[in-house]
């Protein structure tokens, strides 16, 4: 459903940030993205969504190129980028102005009761904690239906007990309407709670180094034995991944002590 | 002179001044009253100095003198007459002069193309002082209304041009695009994140303009002009009578505050989401 097909990025500034990706990702897949910091998961996500081209390569969703932000593919960055000048519910239903007021209002009130925020509606984004800001970016890009959503990191910020609830949140809202989600983290007990597969990138030029399927059943079960051994096996391709390459020792122990 | 250091202040410090402004609204009544505390207390002692003889009240008539002045000139109608020709001046000029360095600073603003083509002659222009473009006006335009309101939307185009300019240029990459991950056209880009997101500075923009289009039109109408406050600041200094200078200084102070505050109370409305400092205090 969605193909990148050998993707290279180098910015405008000689940075080689990506090098010859290439993925195909099945309608309603969960996919994360997983690697270490400054191997190009950020600069994929925004190739992906359009808002960046490619230097080599292309993006396809359903067969058709990506060349600009495309409807049937949603973003959620890693900061809400709430618009400060609207309330919850017009920040929500920004992406729904095509429609008849009734209808955006009713996609708002069902996505503001999803995802715990009821009667939050007229309230100011200055008025939101972190995690509260972060459920209504996510359900800002959901209303739309998009058939693919990316999101960047979306729970970095918070706290384990928060990322935990909105981890939930965000499968019980995929469960709706089944989109493709690709999900960037740096966190591999994210990763195995959320996808069916984890894509290990490895830095300088960013590229795949493992694709791990994770194949354990809905509602996962974090305390399992199984998911402990699905979170070793990223764990030791995430470590594989940073040193890997082996430019020098040196280096690599760099890049692992920052890897996170 | 208080408001040509404002023009050469940099952005930040007009917003804080804008904000610390806004906070003066917000203030309760007690507070309020504070602030009124000095100048009726210096206006007092000053008018029982006059009356127990211990001051010269000629070239400093005392209050009640200067309140009486006002009185008659605005049962005769006389203030009304000079209130309206000021108030109009300024209202025409800084109509001109906000709409041109509005459109000009948006021009500029959103495109590096036109920003580079015209900012720098227009920071040259800037850099003359305004009232060196006098002769000139009175040579192209008379010496009527057309030159002085030429030099009152000249003071106020620079604040609001530079204001607007810096506001559009400094709009968070990170705000557009959520626009355009929305795929919003170009003009809907400019109406529904644009717009709201250089408001607060806007404002700031056209309060400072309308400080300048004030202090113009003071330049003005003492360079020449038969009605107009400045007129009567004039004639009072020619027929040495310093109650009427002080009538009209007051006159000034209140048009001046009056109408800025029409500017701010005007936008709040569409300001409550900042989440500003001076909110929280
Ligand atoms: N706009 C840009 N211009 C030039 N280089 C960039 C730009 N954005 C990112 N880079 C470079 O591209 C590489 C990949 O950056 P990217 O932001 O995609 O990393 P990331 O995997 O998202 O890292 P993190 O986990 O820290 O967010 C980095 O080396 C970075 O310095
Ligand atoms: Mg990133």
């Amino acid at each position: 459903m969605l193909i990148l097909d050998h993707l290279s990025k180098i910015y405008p500034n000689g940075t080689r940030a990506l090098g010859d990706v290439s993925l195909d990702v099945g309608s309603g897949e969960i996919v994360a993205l997983i690697g270490g910091s400054g191997c190009g998961k950020t600069t994929l996500l925004r190739l992906i969504s359009g808002l960046e081209l490619p230097s080599l390569g292309a993006v396809s969703v359903d067969g058709e190129k990506i060349s600009a932000p495309h409807p049937a593919v949603g973003i959620v960055f890693q900061e809400p980028r709430l618009l400060p000048w609207l309330t919850v519910a017009q920040n929500i239903g920004f992406g729904l102005d095509h429609l008849p007021k009734a209808e955006r209002d009713a996609r708002v009130d069902e996505a503001l009761l999803r995802v715990g925020l009821a009667g939050y509606g007229p309230r100011w984004p200055r008025e939101l904690s972190g995690g509260q800001a972060q459920r209504v970016a996510i359900v800002r890009a959901l209303v739309t239906r998009p058939k693919a959503l990316l999101l960047d990191e979306p729970f970095s910020a918070l706290d384990a007990l928060t990322r935990a609830s909105l981890q939930d949140h965000l499968l019980a809202l995929w469960d709706s309407h089944r989109p493709t989600l690709v999900l960037v983290t740096h966190d591999v007990e994210e990763a195995v709670a959320l996808a069916d597969r984890a894509i290990v990138l490895q830095p300088k030029p960013g590229r795949i180094f493992a694709d791990i399927a994770i194949e354990l059943p809905r509602p996962r079960d974090r305390l399992s034995q199984d998911f402990a051994e699905a979170k070793r096996q990223v764990m030791s391709a995430l470590d594989g991944s940073l040193t890997q390459p082996q430019p020098s020792t040196q280096n690599s122990k760099a890049q692992a002590a920052g890897w996170w | 002179m208080s408001e040509a250091g404002t023009l050469e202040q940099p952005l930040e410090r007009q917003q804080a001044a804008a904000s610390s402004a806004s906070r003066r609204f917000a203030v309760s009544g007690s507070t309020l009253l504070l602030g009124f505390v000095l100048p009726v207390g210096a206006a007092l002692a000053y008018e029982a100095a006059f009356r127990f003889g211990l001051v010269q009240a000629r070239l400093l008539p005392p209050p009640s003198k200067v309140g009486s002045t006002l009185w008659d000139l605005a049962r005769s109608g006389e203030l009304s007459t000079h209130v309206i020709a000021t108030m109009t001046r300024v209202l025409l000029g800084f109509g001109l002069g906000a709409l041109v360095g509005m459109l000009l600073g948006a021009l500029t603003g959103s495109s590096s193309t036109a920003r580079k083509l015209l900012d720098p002659t227009l920071q040259a222009l800037r850099a003359i002082p305004s009232l060196a473009w006098v002769p000139l006006f009175i040579l192209w335009l008379g010496i009527f209304e057309n030159s002085k309101i030429a030099l009152i939307a000249t003071g106020v185009f620079f604040p609001v041009y530079l204001g607007v300019m810096a506001a559009i240029a400094n709009v968070d990459r990170k705000i557009v695009e959520v626009g355009r991950a929305f795929r919003l056209s170009k003009t809907a880009l400019a109406r529904r994140v644009l717009l709201p997101a250089i408001l607060p500075d806007f404002i700031v923009a056209l309060r400072s303009g309308l400080g300048l289009g004030f202090m113009f039109v003071v330049a003005a109408e003492i360079m020449g002009a038969s009605e107009g406050l400045g007129y009567l600041l004039v004639d009072g200094q020619q027929l040495g009578k310093p109650d009427q200078i002080l009538a009209a200084i007051i006159a000034f102070a209140i048009l001046g505050k009056i109408f800025d505050w029409l500017l701010v109370s005007g936008s709040r409305p569409f300001l409550t989401w900042q989440d500003s400092h001076s909110r929280a205090a």
